[in-house]
């Protein structure tokens, strides 16, 4: 209807995913952003800038069973290691003696393979949130982290071992090389900036079919599990295939993200998979906005490019960083920060960047008038 | 102003009521105690199609866990519960409300994060089939069924006159409003068996007619079968079709509401020996 915007004749028009011409302008400014970006970024932050729309990945897939389906998990980082590792089995190129296992399928065999056993991991975990709820849950995933590291340490078969680590998967897809540099439509593309757009497309793609999972009939079962679960299940929702289904789903996204999260820097740490890094894509869904697709994203940047944004505000303070950090490392720093922030987040802005974004929209709603 | 409805109930819900002869549910004397605290206790009663059955009795008489075990939150150790000429007995609840029973709640068990439309949608699950993948890819079937639970939904919200409150939360809404919303996300389920756990209770007079006009609407244009559990009499006895009173999780009367009001043991149950007795001495 020209002219009459907020006048919607269809439900199907009044359900889509950005129902006012606004939410499409900003997506589009948002995604221009994004494509813009690697060309104009040094190499160092296009290496943060494509770990960051990896992390968005995993961070939506936290969100679907934490922010959605209300399962506290912080066994996150086991899931994205059984990514990583699943998909550099399954996608790494043999090296001559070296024992790794490493079958050098292609891209489209070992991505989705690699978030299919970390969802068939979520599955063998879920039964858990079953019987255990909250802080209960949060320490039994808690407990997976450690044996995933454990196992990550210790297969040097698969993971390399401590201190050795290994390649991640070799992004070839159809016997394209991302991890080479190339050029597409004529345009010539450092190795950087091909996986940046090859995790940019992942992401878009795994961000509108969750946005479209948590609109349907099984997002709202995830919500109605989340808010009140004897309701829901008079309501005729199945408790335990909806939590089995949250947790699969989410592991799916990990494991994919996890498939992706390392292939920049090119190197697998099995050290890497560890609390720190479940804690991190808490803080993710936290601060971006538990219950958001968006927000996930919003939090999984900010969280990326913080270290980056701390290095330089020490190093641009006028007093020297080096005698007045001389017992504390900027990664420490980082730690402290990630607490203090979350802390902050949950006190004042529960519904995290997602909820400032709110107030700013219905700010500007309302302009000039207060109220 | 008189609201006028493009749809009946029956046309919004066509799914709802049942096919089946004979009783829509049948309790058996029914035996359910908590580590020997005995909350019903022998309790049985039959509701057919087109009837409004009424359960009444003091706080803590059982009415709720009547409601429980009805609807599968609860395991009765003896007795029998036939719903729609199955045993229902030790039942899972999503199980019982996929063969068609639908309920509220005393105190609102409403999805506080969801918006009333959510809420309502949230009733249309079983009717539903959709799975994940579908889902996400959001095409044909998945599609076409979430547009028409949609549609479901608005026949519904136009029922319950909830339009201003369409896009709300449902923790933002008073109280009056969150109990229809209850109502109607039941009702989404288009079920062959309606329990309503004190609809008005904590209600103001108007939201008690309003709720009372719904209540006798689902009735005649659904004409499924219904239970209702309410303190406020005139309510009862005004709406049912018969009642049930119990009290300490023992029926002590069944029938229409005329006879329930001048049952003694009734009003003894209501108003205790010692002022029954009194009463008894002021009328001589």
């Amino acid at each position: 209807m020209r002219g009459r915007p907020g006048l919607f004749t269809r439900y199907e028009d009044a359900s889509a995913i950005l129902p006012s011409g606004t939410q499409k302008v900003w997506l589009g400014i948002g995604l221009a952003v994004l494509v813009i970006a690697p060309f104009i970024v040094d190499r160092a932050t296009l290496i943060l800038l494509a770990t960051a729309v990896v992390a968005a990945v995993g961070a939506i897939g936290l969100n679907l069973v934490t922010g959605y389906a209300g399962q506290v998990s912080l066994g996150h980082a086991f899931f994205l290691g059984v990514g990583a590792y699943s998909a550099a089995a399954i996608g790494g190129q043999p090296e001559e003696g070296k024992e790794l296992i490493a079958l050098g399928l292609d891209l489209w065999i070992s991505l989705p393979l690699a978030g299919l056993i970390a969802a068939l991991c979520g599955i063998v975990v879920a039964p858990v949130a079953l019987r255990l709820r909250g802080l209960y849950l949060a320490l039994v995933t808690l407990g997976l982290v450690f044996l995933g590291e454990h196992i990550f340490r210790n297969w040097t078969q698969l993971t390399g071992g401590q201190g050795v680590g290994r390649e991640p998967a070799t992004l070839s897809l159809f016997g394209y090389r991302f991890d080479l540099d190339g050029s597409v439509l004529g345009i010539d593309l450092i190795r950087e900036q091909q996986i940046y757009f090859l995790a940019l497309v992942v992401m878009v793609v795994m961000a509108l079919l969750a946005k479209n999972l948590v609109r349907s009939r099984v997002g709202r079962a995830f919500a109605a599990v989340r808010d009140r679960d004897i309701a829901a299940e008079v309501m005729g929702v199945n408790l335990t295939k909806y939590k089995v289904l949250a947790f699969a789903v989410s592991s799916f996204y990990a494991g994919v993200a996890g498939a992706l999260l390392y292939t920049v820097t090119g190197f697998l740490d099995p050290n890497a998979f560890n609390l720190f890094l479940s804690i991190a894509y808490i803080a993710m869904v936290v601060i971006g906005g538990a219950a958001s697709i968006a927000g996930s994203i919003a939090g999984a940047f900010f969280i990326t490019l913080l270290p980056e944004v701390i290095e330089n505000v020490i190093h641009a303070l006028p007093i020297d960083a080096e005698t007045l950090f001389t017992s504390i490392s900027t990664a420490q720093i980082e730690r402290i920060l990630f607490g203090v922030l979350i802390i902050v987040f949950l006190i004042f802005e529960p519904l995290g960047l997602y909820g400032i974004w709110i107030r700013i929209r219905n700010y500007w709603k309302a302009f000039p008038f207060s109220y | 102003m008189d609201v006028v409805r493009d749809r009946l109930l029956s046309e919004v819900l066509p799914e709802a009521g049942t096919s089946v002869e004979g009783p829509v549910l049948e309790v058996k004397d029914i035996h359910l105690s908590f580590a020997g605290v005995k909350a019903i206790d022998g309790v049985s009663f039959q509701v057919s199609n087109h009837e409004l059955f009424a359960i009444i009795g003091p706080n803590g008489a059982g009415k709720t866990s009547i409601f429980n075990s009805i609807s599968g939150v609860y395991e009765p150790q003896e007795g029998s519960i036939r719903f729609m000429g199955k045993d229902i007995l030790g039942g899972k609840p999503d199980h019982i409300a996929r063969m068609g029973m639908a309920r509220t709640f005393q105190n609102i068990e409403l999805f506080a994060n969801l918006t009333v439309l959510d809420n309502i949608m949230l009733g249309r699950h079983l009717r539903m089939n959709h799975g994940v993948l579908s889902s996400m890819v959001w095409l044909g079937k998945a599609r076409k069924a979430e547009m028409h639970a949609r549609e479901v939904a608005e026949g519904i919200i136009q029922f319950l006159e909830l339009e201003p409150f369409r896009k709300s939360y449902v923790a933002m809404l008073p109280y009056g409003v969150q109990k229809r919303v209850e109502l109607g996300r039941a009702l989404a389920m288009s079920p062959s068996l309606l329990l309503l756990d004190e609809p008005a209770a904590g209600m103001n007079t108007e939201e008690t007619e309003d709720m009372a006009r719904f209540i006798m609407d689902i009735k005649r244009e659904l004409g499924i079968g219904m239970i209702l559990v309410e303190h406020d009499m005139r309510v009862v006895m005004d709406l049912a079709d018969t009642v049930l009173a119990i009290d300490f999780g023992k029926p002590i009367a069944l029938g229409t509401p005329d006879v329930i009001q001048r049952n003694p043991d009734v009003i003894r149950a209501y108003l205790g020996q010692d002022h029954a007795v009194v009463e008894t001495g002021g009328t001589e």
